[in-house]
């Protein structure tokens, strides 16, 4: 099966891939284009080193078709694909010195010894570790070790070079100097380059291109530009940069209210009166005098981080983050005002305000004013409520009537965070069950992609009989 | 070197022990049986050299079966889950908890005429002895050391990193080529901690030829143990050079591991 031919050297269509009943990459679709650095951007277990497994070869999908080229390349063993990869450990084979290690693909290949020779030297000068052919790998240097991993597979001349998390393990100057230096080597070697990482500040630096995921799926897909000044969803927003990130109502086509307040923006189609979320950059909130604006706030913290100072402004109730190269002194009073291209505004990833779901009623006594409910597979009783047995309950909670169980016994067990987003006041969780997805309300901030006990506050809850079947 | 208190226990062990037997070993080696020094044990232990070579010689045999039959296992088991990994590992075992000498029974049973196999394999119109031979010495040996051949293979396949097994893929490794230019390399401790603790008590182990060989099938090791009661002499004078033997064996595999890499 063919495609047709265009510019683009990797094509993932519709991948999907699910380990022990675990939805890992949900029905991905992604385009590579020829000689570019594309970065895929996530927090971990988002699925992004799994998307690169899938084009290198060491993971067959459940679903979905990868085309290399042009040609489908389903079911084709790594070694017979034109993609190498640089692993996240190096991987570096210790019995080997650093020419072997280096010469091992081109001597698979059955290359002319005096080819190999030339193309090693020519490589090593490349990663700028010249005249260290003999030395063992395990002698060398954390950097350098990840300069021969990146040289050993370049040195086959792979269309794609794939590359997971490569300087993971660098501290933070020597991981600034690598992003140069790869920037380069993709540069000088005319590669496509598919780079893994959850570092936002090395997307930005370094891409052509930047892939968002999250989950299992694509966020969004763009130039570093375009991912930081135009974010398609908060979760983007909130991963690439600092942003506040605040709940508001669009009152009419580029209006929106925010905290009480109404703003001019720039963003249509939104529909009259829909909640969305609206993010703002930090070095975007402009400092004046309290009359000029018409938000005002008290500053209560102030960090100076070299270039700029980071204030903290407690407004209406909120907590914002402003980026100045002016500081305000901590108890003073500012105005913030906004330019309208600067307000973002997008769609809000979880629709309802409040959280319901169906419970069955399987035991109840009536004295105590006590009953037992089934929700998904668990089994409690809820205090203060009575109702029938066999009865079907839709039951409302608001998101603050949601918590994580810290004792780990929870009315649902096993329920995963997709996401945490801080929004001024609390931070907004979202959480997803075996049936459905959830709002949480929270001041404490959660580990993404980990699974919790979740808790109810049934005093907080409203209780309806709900109609058809259990 | 500073000797710390701790070390005494294990110091005494040793004397007492190890270096003791040997010294005893070498005097009634050098000696007579009447306590003067020379060469005689020495002399009469010629007599016995083609046993001596012959036992080398099944003890090879034996070492190579064991470490061809121990090294795919040990790769197989070496890629499974932890709890698979648990589960073989001591379905190896389990046979090395009973007695020894009952292992070798239970062969001999197996093994004789008109027992379950011979049985079988005349229905089958096959007429042959398998009891009594080297053949059958050779199986015994395998059967017993087997476990002590996959163990320290599997233990060193177990740490190769998968990483590197996809990674020799990535550069154009098929599957044979991954276990020749990759897994075979970083392999090379367990095979020389497997040869080692096959063939060593393989070359010195005695019963095993008494009850499943012939009586031209006997080894060194069952020399040794006859003619000891005896003749201290020459029973030490053979076991001398027996462990003379093994431990030029023992240092010229050493010689293939000693690249530093592989420890690493």
């Amino acid at each position: 099966m063919k495609q047709a031919k265009n510019d683009m050297i990797v094509s993932l269509r519709d991948i999907f891939v699910e380990f022990d009943g675990e939805v890992i990459l949900n029905h991905i679709n992604l385009d590579i284009r020829d000689k570019e650095f594309v970065t895929i951007l996530g927090p971990s277990g988002c699925g992004k080193t799994t998307t690169l497994r899938i084009i290198g070869g060491f993971l067959e999908p459940n679903g979905g078709e990868v085309f290399f080229d042009g040609e489908k390349i389903n079911g084709l063993p790594p070694h017979k694909r034109n993609v190498n990869t640089v692993f996240q450990k190096y991987s570096l084979f210790p019995h080997l010195n650093v020419f072997d290690n280096i010469a091992f693909g081109m001597k698979l290949k059955k290359l002319p010894k005096d080819v190999i020779k030339r193309r090693v030297t020519e490589m090593l000068a490349i990663v700028d570790l010249k005249g260290y052919e003999k030395r063992s790998v395990s002698k060398l240097s954390g950097g350098q070790q990840q300069r021969v991993a990146i040289a050993r597979a370049l040195v086959c001349d792979p269309k794609v070079l794939l590359l997971d998390e490569p300087l993971g393990a660098l501290d933070l100057k020597l991981r600034k100097n690598m992003q140069w230096e790869l920037k380069q080597i993709q540069q000088k070697t005319n590669t496509t380059f598919v780079y893994v990482t959850h570092d936002q500040e090395e997307a930005l630096t370094m891409s052509d291109t930047v892939v968002v995921m999250n989950n299992g799926s694509i966020e969004q897909i763009g130039t570093p530009t375009e991912v930081y000044n135009e974010p398609k969803s908060a979760f983007v927003a909130d991963f690439i940069g600092e942003a506040n990130i605040l709940n508001g109502t669009m009152v009419e086509d580029c209006r929106v209210r925010v905290l009480g307040v109404e703003l001019e923006c720039v963003d249509k189609g939104f529909g009259v009166n829909a909640p969305v979320d609206v993010v703002i950059r930090p070095e975007d909130i402009e400092v004046t005098s309290p009359e000029d604006a018409k938000l005002v706030g008290e500053v209560t913290d102030v960090v100076f981080k070299g270039v700029h100072y980071e204030m903290t402004v407690m407004c209406r109730g909120c907590e914002w983050i402003i980026h100045s190269t002016n500081c305000s002194p901590v108890g003073s009073e500012i105005g913030m005002k906004i330019i309208p291209f600067n307000i973002q505004i997008m769609n809000k990833m979880f629709l309802a305000t409040e959280n319901t779901f169906y419970a069955e009623v399987i035991a109840a006594d009536e004295e105590q004013k006590k009953i037992t409910v089934r929700v998904e597979d668990s089994e409690f009783d809820i205090e203060n409520q009575f109702f029938e047995v066999g009865k079907r309950l839709a039951i409302t909670l608001p998101p603050s009537a949601l918590s994580i169980a810290g004792d780990g016994v929870g009315h649902l067990d096993d329920v995963y965070i997709e996401s945490v987003i801080f929004k001024g006041e609390h931070n907004e969780i979202i959480l997803e069950s075996d049936r459905q997805k959830w709002l949480m309300q929270s001041d404490v901030d959660e580990q993404v992609a980990t699974y919790v006990p979740m808790k109810f506050d049934f005093t907080k809850a409203r209780f309806e009989i709900a109609e058809g079947e259990v | 070197m500073r000797l710390k208190k701790p070390s005494i226990p294990y110091i005494a062990w040793m004397v007492i022990f190890t270096i003791l037997p040997i010294a005893l070993i070498l005097y009634y080696a050098f000696t007579d049986d009447r306590g003067a020094f020379g060469f005689q044990a020495f002399i009469n232990a010629f007599g016995y050299t083609g046993v001596f070579l012959k036992s080398l010689w099944i003890a090879f045999i034996s070492t190579l079966i064991c470490l061809v039959l121990a090294y795919p296992i040990g790769y197989f088991m070496s890629r499974q889950k932890k709890s698979v990994q648990n589960v073989l590992t001591m379905l190896f075992m389990i046979p090395m908890w009973m007695n020894f000498l009952l292992r070798i029974y239970a062969w001999m049973t197996l093994l004789q005429n008109d027992g379950p196999i011979d049985t079988m394999l005349s229905l089958l119109g096959i007429h042959t002895t398998l009891i009594g031979n080297q053949g059958a010495v050779i199986l015994g040996m395998v059967y017993e050391y087997l476990p002590f051949m996959i163990l320290p293979l599997y233990t060193v396949m177990s740490k190769i990193d998968t990483r590197l097994i996809e990674a020799a893929e990535d550069l154009g490794c098929n599957r044979l080529l991954v276990m020749r230019k990759v897994v075979l390399p970083l392999s090379i401790p367990g095979i020389i901690s497997g040869v080692t603790m096959v063939f060593v008590p393989t070359a010195s182990t005695f019963l095993v030829a008494q009850y499943l060989g012939g009586t031209d099938d006997l080894m060194i090791g069952d020399v040794i143990d006859k003619i000891f009661w005896s003749d201290h002499n020459t029973g030490s004078a053979i076991a001398l050079v027996l462990m003379v033997a093994i431990l030029i064996f023992l240092i010229i595999l050493n010689l293939f591991g000693d690249e530093e890499a592989i420890a690493a």
